[in-house]
Protein backbone atom coordinates (compact mmCIF):
# COMPACT_ATOMS: atom_id res chain seq x y z
CA UNK A 1 0.00 0.00 0.00
CA UNK A 2 1.25 3.30 -0.89
CA UNK A 3 1.05 6.45 1.17
CA UNK A 4 -0.26 8.93 -0.05
CA UNK A 5 2.27 11.76 -0.53
CA UNK A 6 1.97 14.70 1.93
CA UNK A 7 1.91 18.08 0.77
CA UNK A 8 2.77 20.98 2.47
CA UNK A 9 -0.01 23.51 2.56
CA UNK A 10 0.69 26.59 -0.10
CA UNK A 11 1.52 29.63 1.33
CA UNK A 12 -0.41 32.41 -0.57
CA UNK A 13 0.23 35.53 -0.31
CA UNK A 14 -3.05 37.52 0.66
CA UNK A 15 -1.46 41.10 0.50
CA UNK A 16 -2.31 42.12 -3.06
CA UNK A 17 -5.68 40.61 -2.65
CA UNK A 18 -6.41 42.23 0.53
CA UNK A 19 -4.99 45.95 -1.30
CA UNK A 20 -7.62 45.66 -4.43
CA UNK A 21 -10.49 44.45 -1.76
CA UNK A 22 -9.35 47.59 0.13
CA UNK A 23 -9.19 49.64 -2.69
CA UNK A 24 -12.53 48.84 -3.80
CA UNK A 25 -13.95 49.36 -0.52
CA UNK A 26 -12.82 52.98 -0.50
CA UNK A 27 -14.01 53.57 -3.93
CA UNK A 28 -17.80 51.99 -3.23
CA UNK A 29 -17.97 53.84 0.22
CA UNK A 30 -16.73 57.02 -1.62
CA UNK A 31 -19.15 56.85 -4.39
CA UNK A 32 -22.01 55.83 -2.53
CA UNK A 33 -24.88 58.44 -1.81
CA UNK A 34 -26.89 57.05 1.41
CA UNK A 35 -30.19 57.64 1.34
CA UNK A 36 -31.87 59.74 4.13
CA UNK A 37 -34.87 57.54 6.04
CA UNK A 38 -38.06 58.00 3.97
CA UNK A 39 -40.06 59.96 6.89
CA UNK A 40 -43.35 58.93 4.74
CA UNK A 41 -43.63 55.23 3.82
CA UNK A 42 -45.41 55.70 -0.13
CA UNK A 43 -46.30 52.68 -2.13
CA UNK A 44 -45.39 53.78 -5.59
CA UNK A 45 -47.14 52.48 -8.88
CA UNK A 46 -45.58 49.56 -10.99
CA UNK A 47 -44.44 50.10 -13.85
CA UNK A 48 -41.62 48.91 -16.65
CA UNK A 49 -40.13 52.28 -17.30
CA UNK A 50 -36.24 51.86 -16.42
CA UNK A 51 -35.05 55.41 -16.37
CA UNK A 52 -33.05 56.15 -13.60
CA UNK A 53 -33.59 59.26 -11.23
CA UNK A 54 -30.50 61.26 -10.99
CA UNK A 55 -28.60 61.18 -8.34
CA UNK A 56 -27.78 64.62 -7.30
CA UNK A 57 -30.15 68.10 -7.78
CA UNK A 58 -33.21 66.31 -7.36
CA UNK A 59 -36.50 67.34 -5.61
CA UNK A 60 -38.38 64.35 -4.55
CA UNK A 61 -42.37 65.50 -3.52
CA UNK A 62 -43.37 62.44 -1.71
CA UNK A 63 -47.23 62.41 -1.13
CA UNK A 64 -49.52 59.88 0.81
CA UNK A 65 -52.61 58.21 -0.91
CA UNK A 66 -54.66 60.73 1.83
CA UNK A 67 -52.77 63.34 -0.46
CA UNK A 68 -49.83 64.81 2.33
CA UNK A 69 -47.25 66.66 0.24
CA UNK A 70 -43.67 65.88 1.46
CA UNK A 71 -40.27 67.54 0.23
CA UNK A 72 -37.26 66.30 -0.37
CA UNK A 73 -34.55 68.34 -1.32
CA UNK A 74 -30.99 67.54 -2.40
CA UNK A 75 -27.96 69.63 -1.55
CA UNK A 76 -27.01 70.14 1.86
CA UNK A 77 -26.28 73.34 1.31
CA UNK A 78 -28.68 74.73 -0.65
CA UNK A 79 -31.25 73.17 1.64
CA UNK A 80 -29.49 75.94 4.14
CA UNK A 81 -29.63 78.89 2.25
CA UNK A 82 -33.05 77.93 1.03
CA UNK A 83 -34.29 78.44 4.50
CA UNK A 84 -33.17 81.07 5.19
CA UNK A 85 -34.82 82.53 1.81
CA UNK A 86 -37.97 80.94 3.16
CA UNK A 87 -37.76 82.60 6.34
CA UNK A 88 -37.33 85.89 4.06
CA UNK A 89 -40.74 85.03 2.46
CA UNK A 90 -42.72 84.24 5.64
CA UNK A 91 -41.38 86.50 7.95
CA UNK A 92 -39.70 83.79 9.93
CA UNK A 93 -35.81 84.20 11.01
CA UNK A 94 -34.27 80.82 11.35
CA UNK A 95 -30.98 80.33 13.33
CA UNK A 96 -28.02 79.29 12.41
CA UNK A 97 -28.49 76.19 14.67
CA UNK A 98 -32.00 75.90 12.58
CA UNK A 99 -30.30 76.27 9.15
CA UNK A 100 -27.67 73.30 10.46
CA UNK A 101 -29.92 71.48 11.60
CA UNK A 102 -32.58 71.47 8.32
CA UNK A 103 -29.31 71.09 6.35
CA UNK A 104 -28.96 67.49 7.46
CA UNK A 105 -32.71 66.76 7.49
CA UNK A 106 -34.46 64.84 4.60
CA UNK A 107 -38.02 64.49 3.83
CA UNK A 108 -40.26 66.33 5.67
CA UNK A 109 -43.78 67.75 5.94
CA UNK A 110 -44.32 70.39 8.28
CA UNK A 111 -45.56 73.70 7.06
CA UNK A 112 -43.15 76.66 7.54
CA UNK A 113 -44.85 77.78 10.34
CA UNK A 114 -43.91 74.78 12.82
CA UNK A 115 -40.79 74.15 11.17
CA UNK A 116 -38.91 76.21 13.88
CA UNK A 117 -39.98 74.33 16.78
CA UNK A 118 -39.64 70.90 14.75
CA UNK A 119 -36.06 72.14 13.94
CA UNK A 120 -35.32 72.59 17.44
CA UNK A 121 -36.12 68.96 18.57
CA UNK A 122 -33.66 65.89 18.51
CA UNK A 123 -33.74 63.51 15.50
CA UNK A 124 -35.11 61.23 17.94
CA UNK A 125 -37.95 63.43 19.08
CA UNK A 126 -38.57 64.53 15.00
CA UNK A 127 -39.53 60.67 14.26
CA UNK A 128 -42.44 60.81 16.94
CA UNK A 129 -43.90 64.06 15.66
CA UNK A 130 -46.88 63.64 12.88
CA UNK A 131 -46.46 65.76 10.30
CA UNK A 132 -49.05 67.16 8.53
CA UNK A 133 -47.93 67.74 5.10
CA UNK A 134 -47.20 70.84 3.04
CA UNK A 135 -49.68 72.80 2.17
CA UNK A 136 -50.52 72.70 -0.82
CA UNK A 137 -54.44 73.78 -1.40
CA UNK A 138 -55.17 77.28 -3.16
CA UNK A 139 -55.43 78.84 -0.30
CA UNK A 140 -51.77 78.99 1.01
CA UNK A 141 -49.71 77.08 -1.51
CA UNK A 142 -46.33 76.86 0.35
CA UNK A 143 -45.39 74.09 -1.71
CA UNK A 144 -45.17 76.65 -4.84
CA UNK A 145 -42.84 78.88 -2.81
CA UNK A 146 -40.59 75.94 -2.10
CA UNK A 147 -39.98 75.07 -5.02
CA UNK A 148 -39.95 78.69 -6.53
CA UNK A 149 -37.12 79.14 -4.21
CA UNK A 150 -35.28 76.17 -4.11
CA UNK A 151 -34.94 76.57 -8.40
CA UNK A 152 -34.08 80.24 -7.96
CA UNK A 153 -30.71 78.52 -6.04
CA UNK A 154 -30.21 75.79 -8.09
CA UNK A 155 -32.16 75.92 -11.18
CA UNK A 156 -31.14 72.53 -12.43
CA UNK A 157 -33.01 71.14 -9.94
CA UNK A 158 -35.17 68.13 -11.38
CA UNK A 159 -39.04 67.58 -9.38
CA UNK A 160 -39.39 63.51 -9.38
CA UNK A 161 -43.06 62.69 -8.10
CA UNK A 162 -43.48 59.64 -5.51
CA UNK A 163 -47.19 59.09 -5.25
CA UNK A 164 -48.89 56.68 -3.46
CA UNK A 165 -50.17 53.56 -6.13
CA UNK A 166 -53.88 54.83 -4.29
CA UNK A 167 -53.70 58.85 -4.57
CA UNK A 168 -57.17 60.01 -6.12
CA UNK A 169 -56.42 61.70 -9.23
CA UNK A 170 -57.94 64.82 -8.32
CA UNK A 171 -54.92 65.40 -5.82
CA UNK A 172 -52.17 64.45 -8.72
CA UNK A 173 -54.22 66.90 -10.74
CA UNK A 174 -53.38 69.58 -8.10
CA UNK A 175 -50.14 68.78 -8.27
CA UNK A 176 -49.67 69.09 -11.67
CA UNK A 177 -51.04 72.48 -11.72
CA UNK A 178 -48.59 74.02 -9.11
CA UNK A 179 -45.69 72.31 -11.56
CA UNK A 180 -47.01 73.41 -14.46
CA UNK A 181 -48.07 77.01 -13.41
CA UNK A 182 -44.10 77.38 -12.65
CA UNK A 183 -43.71 76.25 -16.00
CA UNK A 184 -42.08 72.85 -14.56
CA UNK A 185 -43.13 70.80 -17.42
CA UNK A 186 -40.39 68.08 -17.38
CA UNK A 187 -40.92 66.00 -14.30
CA UNK A 188 -40.48 62.24 -13.16
CA UNK A 189 -42.28 59.98 -11.60
CA UNK A 190 -40.52 57.46 -9.73
CA UNK A 191 -42.07 54.05 -10.00
CA UNK A 192 -41.72 50.15 -9.10
CA UNK A 193 -39.84 48.12 -11.79
CA UNK A 194 -42.00 45.73 -13.27
CA UNK A 195 -40.47 42.29 -14.02
CA UNK A 196 -42.96 40.72 -15.48
CA UNK A 197 -45.10 41.15 -18.83
CA UNK A 198 -48.40 40.30 -16.78
CA UNK A 199 -51.12 42.02 -15.40
CA UNK A 200 -51.86 41.96 -12.30
CA UNK A 201 -55.11 40.07 -10.98
CA UNK B 1 13.08 37.85 2.63
CA UNK B 2 14.87 36.60 5.69
CA UNK B 3 14.92 39.58 8.27
CA UNK B 4 17.95 38.78 9.75
CA UNK B 5 19.63 39.30 6.12
CA UNK B 6 19.04 43.07 6.66
CA UNK B 7 22.42 44.46 8.00
CA UNK B 8 22.20 46.54 11.36
CA UNK B 9 22.67 50.15 11.31
CA UNK B 10 22.54 50.47 14.66
CA UNK B 11 25.60 51.59 16.50
CA UNK B 12 24.63 51.15 20.06
CA UNK B 13 25.72 47.65 21.25
CA UNK B 14 22.72 47.78 23.55
CA UNK B 15 19.70 48.15 21.53
CA UNK B 16 21.43 45.74 18.82
CA UNK B 17 21.46 42.58 21.68
CA UNK B 18 17.64 44.03 22.17
CA UNK B 19 16.91 43.41 18.55
CA UNK B 20 18.53 40.13 18.12
CA UNK B 21 16.56 38.24 21.02
CA UNK B 22 13.34 39.49 19.73
CA UNK B 23 14.97 38.35 15.79
CA UNK B 24 15.36 34.57 17.96
CA UNK B 25 11.32 34.49 17.91
CA UNK B 26 9.82 33.31 14.87
CA UNK B 27 8.34 35.85 12.46
CA UNK B 28 4.76 36.36 13.70
CA UNK B 29 2.23 35.10 10.87
CA UNK B 30 -0.57 37.17 10.44
CA UNK B 31 -3.51 35.27 9.44
CA UNK B 32 -5.56 37.46 7.04
CA UNK B 33 -8.72 35.73 6.37
CA UNK B 34 -10.85 37.20 8.84
CA UNK B 35 -9.82 40.41 7.38
CA UNK B 36 -10.26 39.29 3.61
CA UNK B 37 -13.74 38.52 4.96
CA UNK B 38 -14.70 41.70 6.17
CA UNK B 39 -13.50 43.42 3.01
CA UNK B 40 -15.06 41.49 0.66
CA UNK B 41 -17.95 41.64 3.29
CA UNK B 42 -18.45 45.42 2.71
CA UNK B 43 -17.16 45.33 -0.37
CA UNK B 44 -20.21 43.50 -1.59
CA UNK B 45 -22.43 45.52 0.51
CA UNK B 46 -21.22 49.27 -1.13
CA UNK B 47 -21.68 47.25 -4.63
CA UNK B 48 -25.18 46.22 -3.49
CA UNK B 49 -25.83 49.66 -2.16
CA UNK B 50 -24.94 51.43 -5.10
CA UNK B 51 -26.64 49.81 -7.96
CA UNK B 52 -29.93 49.49 -6.10
CA UNK B 53 -30.02 53.06 -4.04
CA UNK B 54 -31.37 54.52 -7.64
CA UNK B 55 -35.28 54.35 -7.87
CA UNK B 56 -36.98 53.94 -11.67
CA UNK B 57 -38.54 56.81 -13.25
CA UNK B 58 -40.79 57.18 -15.99
CA UNK B 59 -40.11 60.75 -18.02
CA UNK B 60 -42.84 63.34 -18.12
CA UNK B 61 -43.20 66.05 -20.39
CA UNK B 62 -46.62 68.57 -20.45
CA UNK B 63 -46.52 70.88 -22.41
CA UNK B 64 -46.71 74.48 -20.90
CA UNK B 65 -49.76 75.97 -19.60
CA UNK B 66 -51.37 78.28 -22.76
CA UNK B 67 -49.85 81.67 -22.26
CA UNK B 68 -52.60 84.55 -23.62
CA UNK B 69 -49.85 87.06 -24.15
CA UNK B 70 -47.83 84.78 -26.74
CA UNK B 71 -51.20 83.96 -27.75
CA UNK B 72 -50.37 80.36 -27.72
CA UNK B 73 -53.18 78.41 -28.32
CA UNK B 74 -53.59 74.45 -27.82
CA UNK B 75 -53.45 72.55 -31.17
CA UNK B 76 -56.58 70.89 -32.49
CA UNK B 77 -56.34 67.63 -33.00
CA UNK B 78 -58.09 65.55 -35.99
CA UNK B 79 -61.22 63.90 -35.27
CA UNK B 80 -59.91 60.72 -37.02
CA UNK B 81 -56.55 60.31 -35.44
CA UNK B 82 -58.00 60.49 -32.14
CA UNK B 83 -58.53 58.23 -29.09
CA UNK B 84 -60.13 59.56 -25.80
CA UNK B 85 -59.25 57.49 -22.57
CA UNK B 86 -61.40 57.77 -19.73
CA UNK B 87 -59.90 56.36 -16.56
CA UNK B 88 -62.76 55.39 -14.23
CA UNK B 89 -62.87 54.69 -10.79
CA UNK B 90 -63.54 50.91 -11.50
CA UNK B 91 -59.86 50.45 -12.36
CA UNK B 92 -60.59 49.87 -16.50
CA UNK B 93 -60.08 52.23 -19.16
CA UNK B 94 -63.46 53.62 -21.06
CA UNK B 95 -62.41 54.67 -24.70
CA UNK B 96 -63.69 55.94 -27.39
CA UNK B 97 -62.68 56.63 -31.12
CA UNK B 98 -63.14 60.04 -32.65
CA UNK B 99 -65.17 63.10 -31.19
CA UNK B 100 -69.14 63.98 -32.49
CA UNK B 101 -69.82 60.75 -32.32
CA UNK B 102 -68.49 58.88 -29.71
CA UNK B 103 -69.44 54.81 -28.30
CA UNK B 104 -67.87 54.08 -25.33
CA UNK B 105 -66.31 50.83 -25.11
CA UNK B 106 -64.25 49.62 -21.40
CA UNK B 107 -61.29 47.64 -21.68
CA UNK B 108 -58.85 46.58 -18.84
CA UNK B 109 -55.37 47.99 -18.28
CA UNK B 110 -52.10 45.63 -19.32
CA UNK B 111 -51.24 42.99 -21.89
CA UNK B 112 -54.53 41.56 -22.28
CA UNK B 113 -56.43 44.94 -22.72
CA UNK B 114 -55.55 48.67 -23.47
CA UNK B 115 -51.87 47.26 -25.29
CA UNK B 116 -52.88 45.08 -28.27
CA UNK B 117 -56.05 47.82 -28.66
CA UNK B 118 -53.10 50.92 -28.76
CA UNK B 119 -50.91 48.24 -31.19
CA UNK B 120 -53.64 48.05 -33.76
CA UNK B 121 -54.76 51.74 -33.84
CA UNK B 122 -51.15 52.90 -33.39
CA UNK B 123 -50.35 50.67 -36.67
CA UNK B 124 -53.55 52.10 -38.48
CA UNK B 125 -53.73 55.36 -37.74
CA UNK B 126 -50.64 57.77 -38.77
CA UNK B 127 -50.23 59.80 -36.01
CA UNK B 128 -52.55 58.82 -33.50
CA UNK B 129 -53.11 61.07 -30.43
CA UNK B 130 -54.10 59.24 -27.41
CA UNK B 131 -56.48 61.80 -24.86
CA UNK B 132 -56.15 60.73 -21.70
CA UNK B 133 -58.94 61.63 -19.43
CA UNK B 134 -58.61 60.51 -15.67
CA UNK B 135 -61.66 61.14 -14.05
CA UNK B 136 -61.32 62.94 -10.10
CA UNK B 137 -61.90 59.92 -8.32
CA UNK B 138 -59.55 57.67 -10.34
CA UNK B 139 -56.21 56.36 -8.79
CA UNK B 140 -52.88 57.88 -9.29
CA UNK B 141 -51.77 53.94 -10.53
CA UNK B 142 -54.45 53.81 -13.50
CA UNK B 143 -52.67 57.08 -14.77
CA UNK B 144 -49.37 55.22 -14.54
CA UNK B 145 -50.25 52.35 -16.11
CA UNK B 146 -51.95 54.11 -19.06
CA UNK B 147 -48.08 55.73 -19.57
CA UNK B 148 -46.65 52.82 -19.41
CA UNK B 149 -49.10 50.82 -22.29
CA UNK B 150 -48.40 53.80 -24.36
CA UNK B 151 -44.83 53.48 -23.54
CA UNK B 152 -44.59 50.11 -24.35
CA UNK B 153 -46.56 50.33 -27.71
CA UNK B 154 -45.14 52.97 -28.98
CA UNK B 155 -47.23 55.81 -29.35
CA UNK B 156 -45.76 58.95 -29.37
CA UNK B 157 -48.13 61.66 -28.92
CA UNK B 158 -50.61 61.91 -26.37
CA UNK B 159 -52.08 64.32 -23.51
CA UNK B 160 -53.19 64.52 -20.10
CA UNK B 161 -56.97 66.54 -20.53
CA UNK B 162 -59.20 67.51 -18.41
CA UNK B 163 -62.46 65.20 -19.11
CA UNK B 164 -65.38 67.07 -20.66
CA UNK B 165 -68.90 67.43 -19.88
CA UNK B 166 -69.81 65.29 -22.24
CA UNK B 167 -67.53 62.93 -21.14
CA UNK B 168 -68.66 62.80 -17.86
CA UNK B 169 -72.40 62.33 -19.37
CA UNK B 170 -70.60 59.64 -21.29
CA UNK B 171 -69.51 57.54 -18.41
CA UNK B 172 -72.19 57.68 -16.24
CA UNK B 173 -74.60 56.41 -18.75
CA UNK B 174 -71.90 53.50 -19.66
CA UNK B 175 -71.46 53.01 -16.15
CA UNK B 176 -75.76 52.68 -15.51
CA UNK B 177 -75.65 50.43 -18.52
CA UNK B 178 -73.20 48.16 -17.13
CA UNK B 179 -75.15 47.79 -13.87
CA UNK B 180 -78.44 47.36 -15.61
CA UNK B 181 -77.18 44.44 -18.12
CA UNK B 182 -75.23 42.36 -16.02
Amino acid sequence: MRRAPTFSSPKLDMNPMVDMAFLLVTFFMLTTTFKMPQVLSVNTPASFADTRLPETDVIILSVSPEGQIFLDIDGKFTRQKLLARMGERYNIAFTDAERDAFGLLGGFGMPVEGLSSFLNLSPEQRKAVVQPGIPAGSAQNQLRDWLIQARLLNPAYRVAIRADRNLPYAEVDQLLQTLLDQNITRFNLITDPKVEKTTEP
Amino acid sequence: MNPRAIPSRLSDPDQAADRDARQQQPPVDMDMNPMVDMAFLLLTFFMLATTFSQPRTMEIVMPPKPDPQLELQEQPVKESKALTLILGTDNRVHRYRGITDPALESVAYGVEGLQPLLQRLNRDIPELVVLIKPLPDSRYENLVDVLDDLTLTGVERYALVAPSEQDLVLYKTALTRQTSTP
